[in-house]
C-alpha cells in the first residue's frame, strides 16, 4: 500500500503584502518518518517554507496539507525549533519544557513525567531546576529541543537551529538528534547552510533557488541510519557532500 | 582593600568633609546671620524636641504617600494592559497621558480640596497622579516589547490571548514595570510632601511634613525644617529600599541586570 504524504506541498506560492513572490510553485512530498533538509542561497524562501507548515503564516497559492488537514488543524502534530533557543529567560529549565504541556492544558503529574523524560532524553536531567542565563549555548539548544518534543509531535520543523553553535557541539547535537530519531517516528523539516549536516542528518535534500524561491534539485541521501561518527569519515559521505555543495554553488550563482 | 569596605569607608569620608565645609561654613558667618544655617547639631536637638510631632506627621506623609503609590502602581498596571491590546488605542491616549503629567500640582490643590476635601484623599491623589505616568510608560513599553520569537513560539501552541498576557507578556515586562516603580518610589514622598504643603490639613491627627513645613517656617524654627527635609530623604530611602528588594527578589534569578559579572 502506498503510504499517503504526512505533508503535502502542493504549487505552493508566497508572497508577503504586495511584495514579490518568496516562494513560487513548490512541490514537496513528505512521507512519515522522511528527514527532509532544505538548503539554498539567502532569499530562497526556505524559512518562509516552514512557517507555511507551521500555518505561522497562509499560502498565496496552491496547497498545502499536513497529516491530511490545513496547518492550523493540525497544530497539534507540529513543533518548531528556532534559530535562537527562545527559553523564557525567567522559567526554570524544567519549566520552560513545561510551556506547551501547560498552554494544551495537560494535567500536572503527566506533565512533570513528560518533562522528566524528555529533558532525560537530551540529557539535562540534572539541570532541571538552572534558569537559562546559567546554561551553554548548546544546552539552551538542547532545552529548547527537549520542549518541542514534549508533545509528542508527528512533525519538526527546525529552522537552523545549531547555526549559531561552534562546529563541535553542532555535530555533538546532530548525533543526539538522530539518537533521539531512533526511538521515534518524527519527520523533520530542517533548513539549514552546512551542507555537511544537511547530508548527515537527512535521507531527502532539497536544494532550492532563490527570487522566486523554488526546488531546483532533490537529492537522495543513500546512508543507513543509525549514522556516527564513522559516517562522516567514510568516501561516500564525503564525496555526497562534494556533489552538493557544488550544486548549492551552481544554483547561488545562477542569474535570477 | 576589599570592595565592600570601600563602599562603606569612600561615601563616610565624603560626608564627614561635607559636615566639616557645613562647619566652616557656618562659623564664618557673622554672629546675626548664623540662623540662617543651623549645625548639624542644632538639627539633631530639634529632632529630640519635635520627635513626637515629626515622627506623627512622618507616618502621616508616608500613609499618603504609600496609598497613593499603590493606586498608581495599580491602576497604572491596569491602563498598561489595556495600551499594550493595540497601536491604535496608544495613539488615542498618549496625548492625555502627557497632559496628566504636566498637570501642575499647585494650581490643581485648591481644586482638589473642593472635590475631595483636604488632608489624606488630597495627598493620595496628588501623589498618584505624579506617580502614574512612568509607571504607565514603562509598563506599557514592557508589555509591547516582548521578544517576537517568544511570541511566534506561543502563537505556535495556540495560547489564548490571556495566556499570551499572563504567562508571556507580563513576566517579560517585569524589568520594565520595576523601572517604572523606582521612578515612581522616589517621587511618592515628594508627592505626598507637595500634597500636604497644598492641600494637607491639620485635622484629626494633624497633617504631614508639608504642613509641618509649613508652620515651622511660619515659627521661624529653622533646625526643624532641616529635622523635617532630613525625614523626607529618609521616607524616600525607605521608598526606594522597598522597591529595589522588591526588584531583586523578582528579577535575580533571571534577569541579565543582577547577573554577576566578577566570576
Amino acid at each position: 500500500m502506498a503510504a499517503t504524504p504526512i505533508v503535502e506541498i502542493h504549487d505552493v506560492s508566497k508572497r508577503y503584502g504586495d511584495g514579490p513572490l518568496v516562494l513560487d510553485g513548490l512541490r514537496l512530498d513528505a512521507r512519515a518518518g522522511d528527514f527532509i533538509s532544505l538548503i539554498g542561497p539567502s532569499g530562497c524562501g526556505k524559512s518562509t517554507l516552514l512557517r507555511l507548515i507551521a500555518g505561522l503564516s497562509p499560502v498565496t497559492g496552491g496547497h498545502l496539507h499536513v497529516d491530511g488537514r490545513t496547518p492550523d488543524q493540525a497544530a497539534a502534530e507540529l513543533a518548531f525549533i528556532f534559530q535562537e533557543p527562545t527559553l523564557l529567560p525567567w522559567l526554570t529549565i524544567a519549566r520552560n519544557v513545561e510551556v506547551p504541556l501547560k498552554l494544551r492544558g495537560v494535567a500536572a503529574a503527566e506533565c512533570r513525567a513528560t518533562r522528566d523524560r524528555v529533558l532525560e532524553l537530551v540529557r539535562l536531567g540534572d539541570r532541571a531546576s538552572a534558569y537559562p542565563r546559567q546554561l551553554s549555548g548548546g544546552q539552551k539548544m538542547r532545552v529548547s529541543i527537549a520542549r518541542a518534543l514534549s508533545l509528542a509531535p508527528k512533525i519538526l520543523l527546525l529552522d537552523e537551529p545549531f547555526g549559531a553553535l561552534d562546529e563541535m557541539t553542532r555535530e555533538h547535537l546532530n548525533e543526539e538528534l538522530l539518537a533521539i530519531r531512533q526511538s521515534q517516528a518524527w519527520t523533520a523539516f530542517f533548513v539549514t547552510h552546512s551542507v555537511a549536516e544537511a547530508v548527515f542528518l537527512s535521507n531527502r535534500i532539497v536544494v532550492m533557488s532563490a527570487n522566486p524561491g523554488r526546488s531546483h534539485t532533490e537529492i537522495a541521501v543513500p546512508f543507513a541510519y543509525p549514522r556516527t561518527e564513522a559516517t562522516r569519515l567514510s568516501r561516500e559521505y564525503h564525496d555526497l557532500v562534494a556533489e552538493v555543495s557544488g550544486l548549492l554553488r551552481s544554483v547561488e550563482t545562477t542569474p535570477a | 582593600m576589599s570592595k565592600r569596605t570601600l563602599n562603606i569607608l569612600l561615601p563616610a569620608i565624603t560626608g564627614a568633609l561635607f559636615v566639616a565645609i557645613w562647619y566652616a561654613v557656618r562659623f564664618s558667618m557673622s554672629e546675626e546671620m548664623r540662623f540662617l544655617l543651623p549645625t548639624p547639631g542644632e538639627i539633631i536637638a530639634s529632632f529630640q524636641a519635635n520627635g513626637t510631632e515629626l515622627g506623627r506627621a512622618a507616618l502621616n506623609t508616608a500613609e499618603g504617600a504609600l496609598l497613593g503609590f499603590l493606586f498608581a502602581t495599580l491602576v497604572s498596571s491596569a491602563f498598561a494592559l489595556a495600551l499594550s491590546v493595540s497601536s491604535l488605542v496608544r495613539i488615542s491616549f498618549y496625548p492625555y497621558l502627557m497632559m496628566l503629567q504636566m498637570i501642575p500640582v499647585i494650581i490643581f490643590a485648591p481644586i482638589l480640596v473642593l472635590w475631595v476635601g483636604p488632608g489624606l484623599k488630597s495627598v493620595v491623589v496628588i501623589t498618584f497622579l505624579i506617580c502614574f505616568f512612568p509607571l504607565v510608560v514603562n509598563t506599557t513599553q514592557g508589555l509591547v516589547s516582548t521578544d517576537r520569537n517568544l511570541v511566534e513560539l506561543f502563537r505556535m501552541y495556540r495560547a489564548s490571548r490571556p495566556q499570551e498576557i499572563f504567562l508571556l507578556r507580563a513576566p517579560a515586562a517585569l524589568p520594565y514595570f520595576f523601572t517604572g516603580l523606582r521612578i515612581a518610589a522616589t517621587l511618592a514622598p515628594i508627592g505626598a510632601l507637595v500634597g500636604d504643603y497644598t492641600a494637607g490639613s491639620s485635622a484629626g491627627d494633624g497633617g504631614g511634613l508639608g504642613f509641618q513645613a509649613i508652620i515651622y517656617s511660619s515659627q521661624a524654627k529653622y533646625p526643624a525644617l532641616f529635622a523635617t527635609a532630613a525625614v523626607t530623604c529618609v521616607l524616600g530611602f525607605v521608598f526606594v529600599a522597598l522597591v529595589l528588594s522588591l526588584s531583586w527578589l523578582s528579577l535575580h534569578h533571571w534577569h541579565d541586570s543582577y547577573e554577576r559579572t566578577d566570576n
